[in-house]
């Protein structure tokens, strides 16, 4: 079943108690997209201008270490937010991200947004509050990741 | 502290309990560099006395040490009582070296089980990391049994790598044969690995389950086992209806010699399954 | 909880209803006498090492006769008294416990052959003990103990076969000991269960004898043997004086209202790193203590490897290893530990057994090295709740 684009964002927590005029406007900045296999959705280096949503699928946020090849530090699935660094300068991907199986997603225009924000400080707020609080969750996951709770103490 | 959902702690038929019965190992399988399971019969031919998801046995190596392992089998089919263990100190060394043949004490089952007896038309929400799968397959194995019985059924399984995942073939046939949303993440990937990676938390969201019909069955390290409380009551699952297993230092395994309690709790005969309403006040205290 | 009990051992009631007799200073020998030759093991008070200590005795010549005890926070001596009283001191560093639920004690043998694994439990055997010179906080301690180990489904068999016909004679205090504190725990100064006989020694204004009160029919036939007059209404006086004073001059309380309820809120509070500062993890409270009963079990085996043994000995909560698990101890620190010890005394075993673990002996307190007083570190952690939540109240004023 194909959802409209408003439905979409309307329904999705992550946009819940913003004033309708913002919904409006962030509507405008998305648009569909789809991702095959293996395909990369951005590349560690390039401009940051957009986020995502992941509507179906898998993402692996990766980098390419030198005789490694592709180290996945994290995946990024199903109701999940991709992609701050939009946010903050120098507005470059620190990380690869690529699709690891067909992934559906909404592609939201961060350097539209972004300008907005800059003119409209109580929508820069609403959306610096959003993306603290994805940035910290991720910050959570990565710290227990880190902690190697599985692993067995010398 | 009342307790609604007590349910009896099932005993096999021992004369003491502190004496261990002879068991023969009927076969052995390495389920990954560290880890191996033990399939266990009476060495004297008798039947073999069935178990509740969720209980323990003390095992004994003769002239190493006894330690406490949780039974990993199916309750409702064993020929042999399964228990699968990782090599973490003496006991548990001696205890990969067996063979088929060789013998070892057993004393128990020991335990409050999972709530998977009578709770008919729940969603279960099941939340395994690490080790904690093998003390959680027997409840799964319970309700596969009678899945008819349920709604819907999730398990939300954190390995450490993907050569650390636990009954790998069996989680892909359960994921194929039952209606059985299954999701397998690592904290660390691999090459060749396209499956998830990042902590078993993160994918609570993602279970559509209906928390005010779901019960949440939760086993793994304590920190992992606190971050996936604080995730499941942010998605609304109230206390009453979160069940983990914890695990203390054990001697006796029957409440007398001291070392197991928590707070009030011995947990081998008040747990190792708690509801988590009865031992929230202490959860995740420092040195409790 | 002790299941159906021989005619013999038939409990009457207590209090001054209950049968008494008076029997004179130099009869109490022959009291003695009577139950050896009734073939009981005597176990009762004794000097020895510089300390009254409860061990086999053969005659009344072996009672700790004109002996005291002096005790305070870390502090145990022995002192000769004025007078010639049997019982004229309190409790010492044993406890009943040492007979009850040995300090070591093997649970089974295992040998390994070609045909398997062939374990043996060993059998407890039969005592007939009798028990001379029990404090009724002993006697409560030993109630405690019945709750945790000789009922509730699965009995230790060799606590059952070892409470199981034994003869107590108990005594009432006739002095508070420098440490004691069992009228806010309601189990003293007087014997009011739980014995065959209950003594309470008189001595002063020309007399020494003992009134004897009869707990059971077993109790009964015993005191019938020992030459006696019947007790006056006078004697009853003389007794109920004496532990009217001992009540009045316990050294100190402990408010025991909201007991648990002040402990299970104070897991956090700034006072057990206090008390941590000064506690050394010895143990020896709990090596003491009536009602420690924690134990741990070890695993040996023999040189040639063909045959193991499984012993149950006495083990601490002050002890790293005792909440060990893969790795680490899960009480790491002294804070932790003596919390534990407290928090279970006090709070914890209402909830796992419907009373109080501590039955005011004072001897925690006597034999800490560093002199931790538990009455005191219980007020200490009344008082710091309050002052925190004075402190509160002034900030949002």
């Amino acid at each position: 079943m194909i959802h409209s684009l408003d439905a979409v964002i309307r329904q999705h927590t992550f946009f819940r108690g913003l004033e309708e005029r913002y919904i409006e406007f962030i509507t405008g900045c998305a648009k569909n997209i789809r991702f095959e296999p293996g395909q990369y959705i951005f590349r560690e280096g390039d401009p940051a201008d957009q986020f995502y949503f992941i509507r179906e699928g898998l993402v692996s946020v990766e980098i390419m270490v030198p005789e490694r090849g592709p180290a996945t530090v994290q995946t990024i699935g199903e109701g999940d937010v991709l992609g701050w660094s939009w946010l903050a300068p120098p507005y470059r991907w620190h990380f690869d991200a690529r699709a690891l199986r067909e992934t559906r997603a909404l592609d939201f225009d961060g350097k539209c947004l972004r300008t907005k924000c800059d003119e409209d400080h109580d929508l820069g707020y609403e959306i610096m509050k959003r993306f603290t609080n994805v940035v910290s969750e991720r910050l959570d996951a990565t710290r227990l990741q880190l902690l190697d709770l599985y692993g067995v103490r010398a | 502290m009342a307790y609604v959902l007590d349910l009896p702690a099932m005993t096999g038929p021992v004369a003491d309990p502190m004496v261990p019965v002879p068991y023969r190992v009927e076969g052995v399988k390495r389920e990954t560099h560290d880890t191996f399971s033990l399939d266990l019969a009476p060495a004297d031919g008798a039947a073999v006395t069935s178990f509740q998801p969720g209980q323990f046995n003390m095992l004994y190596v003769f002239g190493v040490g006894e330690v406490p392992i949780s039974i990993s089998g199916d309750p409702g089919n064993c020929p042999a009582i399964v228990h699968t263990t990782r090599v973490v100190g003496a006991v548990t060394k001696a205890m990969g070296a067996l063979k088929r043949g060789d013998l070892l004490g057993v004393r128990g089952p020991f335990g409050k089980p999972w709530p998977v007896a009578e709770e008919a038309g729940r969603d279960f929400l099941i939340v395994a990391g690490g080790i904690g799968l093998a003390p959680l397959r027997p409840a799964l194995y319970t309700l596969m049994k009678q899945r008819e019985k349920y709604r819907k059924i999730v398990l939300l399984y954190g390995a450490r790598t993907p050569e650390d995942i636990l009954y790998r073939r069996e989680l892909e046939r359960w994921r194929g044969k039952f209606d059985l949303e299954i999701q397998v993440t690592v904290d660390r990937g691999a090459a060749g690995w396209r499956g998830n990676v990042g902590v078993v938390t993160t994918m609570i969201g993602r279970a559509q389950c209906d928390p005010a019909n779901t019960l949440a069955l939760v086993c793994g390290p304590e920190v992992m086992m606190r971050f996936t409380l604080m995730e499941l009551q942010k998605r609304g699952i109230a206390q009453q209806r979160i069940f983990v297993s914890m695990e203390r230092n054990m001697k006796c395994a029957v409440g007398f010699c001291g070392h197991c309690q928590y707070g009030p709790n011995f947990i081998c005969k008040d747990g190792p399954v708690f509801r988590l309403d009865r031992i929230e006040p202490i959860f995740g205290k420092a040195e409790i | 909880m002790r299941g159906p009990v021989a005619e013999s051992e038939r409990v009457l009631e207590s209090g001054r209803g209950a049968k008494h007799t008076i029997i004179a200073a130099q009869q109490l020998p022959e009291l003695v006498a009577c139950i050896l030759k009734r073939g009981y093991e005597l176990l009762g008070p004794t000097v020895r090492d510089g300390a009254i200590v409860y061990d086999r005795l053969n005659s009344a010549d072996e009672l700790p006769r004109g002996w005291t005890d002096v005790q305070e926070p870390a502090k145990y001596r022995l002192a000769r008294r004025s007078d010639d009283a049997y019982f004229g001191y309190n409790v010492g560093p044993h406890s009943w416990k040492k007979f009850l639920h040995p300090p070591t004690h093997r649970l089974w043998k295992c040998t390994r052959d070609g045909g398997g694994l062939h374990i043996v439990a060993d059998v407890p055997a039969p005592v007939r003990r009798a028990f001379f010179g029990v404090r009724p906080c002993e006697l409560r301690g030993m109630a405690i103990l019945d709750k945790i180990l000789g009922g509730n489904g699965t009995a230790d068999p060799e606590y059952k076969t070892r409470r199981d016909n034994l003869l107590i004679v108990a005594v009432n205090c006739g002095q508070a000991g420098g440490t004691c504190f069992c009228t806010s725990m309601g189990s003293g100064p007087r014997a009011t269960s739980g014995y065959d006989l209950a003594l309470t020694e008189l001595l002063g204004d020309q007399r020494h004898d003992f009134l004897v009160e009869i707990g059971s029919e077993r109790g009964d036939e015993l005191a019938e043997e020992v030459p006696h007059r019947q007790a006056r209404a006078a004697d009853l006086d003389a007794a109920e004086r004496t532990i009217a004073d001992t009540r009045a001059h316990m050294g100190r309380t402990m408010a025991v209202d909201g007991l648990k309820e002040l402990l299970y809120r104070n897991y956090d509070s700034p006072r057990w790193d206090n008390v941590a500062k000064r506690c050394m993890t010895c143990a020896n409270c709990t090596l003491v203590c009536p009602t420690c009963f924690c134990t741990t079990v070890e695993d040996v085996t023999d040189l040639t490897g063909a045959q193991a043994e499984r012993w149950r000995k006495w083990d601490s909560c002050f002890t790293l290893d005792f909440s060990y698990i893969h790795g680490g101890s899960v009480r790491p620190s002294a804070k932790s530990r003596y919390r534990q010890w407290l928090t279970h005394k006090l709070a914890a075993w209402v909830d796992q057994f419907g009373e109080l673990g501590c039955v005011g002996c004072g001897r925690c307190i006597t034999w800490c090295p560093a002199g931790i007083d538990l009455t005191a570190e219980i007020e200490a952690l009344r008082a710091s709740e309050t002052a925190n939540s004075h402190a509160k109240r002034k900030e949002t004023e």
